[in-house]
């Protein structure tokens, strides 16, 4: 049995789950439960009101089904909304006071929480199902006046900042499943950065979904005052299981006048077994309000895991002069589906915006790019320009491009660009002559394939995602 | 509408002897007006809603269409300079089918009312297509023979047909190794008809299309026309389209790859303003190994006008070796115009070379300071960019004799 779950490790390096007595929520979505995950984050009434006018509007919106993979239909009323570590209902004080089996747990996802923080130099808030569990660097980030910290307890802390900025870039009238997590939301990540302050290191989260039936619905906002800078990571896991989990995230990214927004991402969430069996539903949004003038914010993402991954960070460049950047790299393989992709809303001056995006699809999988860009009237001298590359192994994956281009401004000039092709013979031949083996060489050439996105990320990211290229591709050639 | 759309069916059929076929005729008849005009709802009219379209430009639209009537041919209207067949369509009823250049025993013209296609089921306009047309003209080009001259046929229409819907319906058969020319031009003196024109071609093995679609008259009219192509082994089809004159005008074409080695072309011009709106919409299915296709769209587009290109290739699982790309580009000359392209990839294929590209945007400044300080104004320098723009569209078109009138009909000739 143990030798059994080993075996099934070695796919999946991230895919235990921790003995860790749970605190649960009710199964189900009503008000009631609502009111439940509100009572037990000691909430103030307008959020209360606020997640149950979402609830309201939730009964009247249907699930989308435009998307490219089809999943089978989720029952709402099956899912445990709130979970949380039962050591959790008070909650500690420091890393000390934490279950130390939890602390293993992150220990062996790599997550430096304790002894590791000083060496890494990256504050780290970790979201363990819904509760955030710890958020490290604390003192030397207030020193500087930037907050940084879990959603709930920002609420508590600094409600006027949450209530001001809450919802603004993603409206309780959203689409299906953001307005499912503005109603149920239950933590996440709360970034402020004063005005004229550069955030001395990397702010990262990491979440992760362990109980069972539960659905992750996590809450991230961000808000840049003017003349700011902030980089941010998020990572993510989750353990083996045989359902599907659902998890639907909301992001929001407020950049004020000159503010700089660098947010990048590395999903690794369980991908399902090699039949297709069990994984994460990824289906978040994120989207990100270049506000002030010459502000920008820049989205990277590396998606690997997710049995569907099915989202589309946006940029709304408002501000003129403002900049919305997006790099990707999707890699699918086995039974994954991927729908992902950008929106750049050009409503400002002088706006630009750029998206790389490069999609691997292997195995059984199905990737899709689904893009707009949509230049409005007013948008004088504004451009865009647009690659999308994928990159085929195997004949019975697909990968499709769907992009929507829109240009209403004279001025304005829009480029965009797809290909999509295998690695050629030659270049296999290449590396093997060489000396490489053939899955060493597919992972070269894939590497060389995803530079461009690559080179956005931070230096300790880049190096883990680069070894994920490799792992996520494993087994497909030959 | 559906009262109306019923009693103007029973109008149009109250004299015919159908029988069988009208029980089809109805059941078309009936998915139409469960369906309705498509609204922007639908993912393919998304830049395009028709239904809004119609509701706008037309009171009252009349779907029944007095056949009984005969109009004379106005022969002033026949392309000049261009020895030709002719196929004549006034207000929607053939006047006149004549092949006078051609060897008689060849080409095979029937006319008949069952209905054959039932393949796009989506397709409302399609649905409406074969409840209103009451005959399906047949057209069969035998094995081996090329058509000799270009066939041209003519859609117009006089001042007598006003708020109604006229529905045509083409079949076309290239037999093997043969070849056909046509050209389709619009004469409109009318105002606010919506005309749906449905085309279906079968080639075989060998053959060659080419098919010029020529809409370069100012009018009124809502336009749809669909062309569905099908194509064996080794056959190539060409499609030309000069998207000018009317309204609004959506063309679409659908091709199937189904045997090897063979190729599809489409290339197209937008060329609007004063509130045109305009769309091609296509569909290249890639269904077997060693296809080919080859897209170029050009929009200039001015006053107020929209252009919307939606193209797609689909690349099936057994259709390895495909090569499919795309361009399109369009250049905005007023701030009022507005370009939409929606180029899409589906592909499931790994040993395939796909691209496509899309641009937008204005005249080159850079361009065009070369050009004046070389002497010309600016109007001269921004017109002979927007030539040289649009002639490379053109220059793709594989027929001399045909490429030369485009070029004089659209006052591009040097």
């Amino acid at each position: 049995m143990r030798e059994k779950e080993l075996e099934k490790l070695k796919d999946y390096k991230y895919g235990f789950s921790t003995d860790i007595e749970n605190f649960k929520a009710p199964k189900g979505l009503n008000e009631d439960v609502i009111k439940f995950i509100s009572k037990i984050k000691k909430e103030p009434k307008w959020l209360l009101d606020w997640r149950l006018k979402a609830f309201e509007r939730l009964k009247v919106l249907k699930e989308p089904n435009w998307q490219k993979p089809k999943y089978p239909k989720i029952n709402y009323q099956d899912l445990y909304y709130y979970s949380a570590p039962k050591s959790f209902k008070e909650k500690p004080k420091n890393l000390d006071e934490l279950d130390p089996k939890l602390l293993e747990t992150y220990k062996k996802l790599g997550i430096p929480l304790q002894e590791q923080k000083r060496l890494n130099g990256i504050a780290v808030d970790a979201v363990f199902d819904s509760v955030s569990v710890a958020t490290t660097f604390k003192d030397k980030l207030t020193e500087k006046g930037i907050i940084f910290c879990s959603i709930s307890e920002a609420v508590q802390k600094h409600p006027e900042l949450v209530k001001k900025y809450l919802g603004t870039v993603i409206p309780i009238t959203d689409h299906f499943f953001a307005t499912l997590n503005s109603a149920v939301f239950t933590d996440g990540s709360f970034v402020y950065i004063p005005p004229n302050v550069r955030c001395p290191m990397e702010l990262s989260t990491y979440f992760r979904i362990n109980a069972s039936d539960t659905g992750q619905f996590e809450r991230t906002l961000i808000i840049a005052d003017k003349g700011s800078y902030v980089s941010y990571l998020e990572g993510c896991t989750a353990p083996m299981r045989d359902e599907n989990q659902l998890h639907a995230a909301n992001v929001e990214l407020i950049a004020l006048d000159d503010a700089e927004i660098k947010y990048s991402t590395v999903q690794n969430w369980y991908p399902g077994d090699k039949d297709g069996k069990g994984g994460i539903y990824n289906f978040v949004t994120k989207r990100g309000l270049c506000k002030g003038i010459n502000s920008k914010i820049s989205w990277t993402q590396v998606e690997t895991g997710s049995a569907i991954t099915w989202k589309y960070p946006s940029c709304i460049l408002q501000g003129d002069n403002s900049i919305g950047e997006f790099y990707s790299i999707a890699i699918t393989n086995n039974h994954q589906k991927a729908d992902t992709g950008t929106k750049m809303i050009h409503i400002g001056k002088n706006t630009k915006s750029k998206i790389i995006s490069k999609g691997i699809s292997a195995g059984q999988s199905d990737m899709t790019y689904r893009g707009l860009v949509d230049i409005f009237q007013k948008a004088n001298n504004s451009s865009n320009y647009t690659q999308c590359d994928s990159l085929l192994m195997g004949n019975k994956c697909g990968a499709h491009t769907v992009p929507y281009i829109k240009n209403k401004n004279s001025e304005s000039t829009i480029a965009h660009e797809a290909t999509t092709s295998k690695i050629s013979e030659e270049q296999l031949y290449y590396c093997q002559q060489r000396g490489l083996n053939s899955e060493e060489a597919v992972s070269l050439i894939v590497n060389g394939f995803c530079k461009e996105v690559l080179q956005q990320l931070p230096m300790e990211f880049a190096v883990e995602a680069q070894k994920l290229v490799g792992i996520s591709l494993e087994g497909s050639v030959g | 509408m559906e009262k109306k759309i019923k009693s103007d069916f029973e109008n149009t059929y109250k004299n015919s002897s159908l029988n069988n076929e009208l029980k089809f005729k109805k059941e078309f008849l009936n998915k139409f007006i469960e369906k309705g005009f498509p609204s922007k709802k639908l993912e393919s009219w998304k830049f395009s809603d028709l239904n809004q379209i119609i509701n706008k430009n037309i009171e009252n639209l009349i779907f029944y269409n007095d056949t009984t009537k005969s109009y004379k041919i106005d022969e002033s209207l026949y392309l000049k300079n261009l020895e030709h067949n002719k196929i004549v369509f006034i207000n929607g009823k053939l006047e006149e089918i004549k092949f006078e250049h051609e060897d008689n025993n060849k080409i095979k013209i029937s006319k008949e009312t069952k209905i054959d296609n039932n393949l796009f089921k989506d397709n409302a306009l399609i649905d409406l297509n074969n409840a209103f047309a009451i005959y399906n003209y047949k057209i069969h080009v035998e094995d081996g023979y090329n058509v000799k001259k270009p066939v041209v046929i003519y859609h117009t229409t006089n001042s007598e047909l006003n708020s109604t819907n006229i529905n045509i319906q083409l079949n076309f058969l290239l037999g093997a190794n043969s070849s056909l020319k046509l050209i389709d031009t619009f004469n409109d003196i009318s105002d606010k008809n919506f005309i749906n024109i449905y085309y279906n071609f079968k080639l075989k093995k060998d053959s060659v299309l080419k098919n010029f679609k020529l809409d370069n008259l100012i009018n009124n009219n809502i336009k749809y026309s669909f062309n569905n192509i099908d194509q064996e082994t080794n056959s190539v089809s060409e499609t030309f389209i000069l998207s000018n004159g009317s309204k609004f005008f959506k063309n679409e074409i659908n091709c199937n790859l189904k045997g090897k080695y063979s190729s599809a072309f489409v290339n197209g011009i937008f060329s609007l303003s004063e509130n045109r709106h305009h769309e091609i919409k296509t569909n290249i299915n890639h269904l077997i190994e060693n296809t080919k296709s080859y897209q170029l769209i050009k929009s200039v587009l001015d006053n107020s006008s929209k252009a919307v290109y939606q193209g797609k290739i689909y690349v099936d699982k057994d259709a390895q070796k495909t090569d499919g790309y795309q361009l399109s580009k369009a250049i905005l000359l007023n701030e009022n115009s507005e370009f939409n392209a929606k180029p899409e990839l589906e592909i499931y294929a790994d040993d395939v070379k796909c691209s496509h590209g899309s641009a937008s945007g204005s005249l080159n400044e850079n361009s065009i300071f070369y050009l004046r300080s070389r002497g010309l104004n600016y109007k001269e320098a921004k017109n002979l960019l927007i030539k040289g723009f649009l002639l490379d569209v053109i220059e793709k078109i594989t027929d001399e004799e045909i490429k030369n009138i485009i070029k004089s009909t659209m006052g591009l000739s040097t």
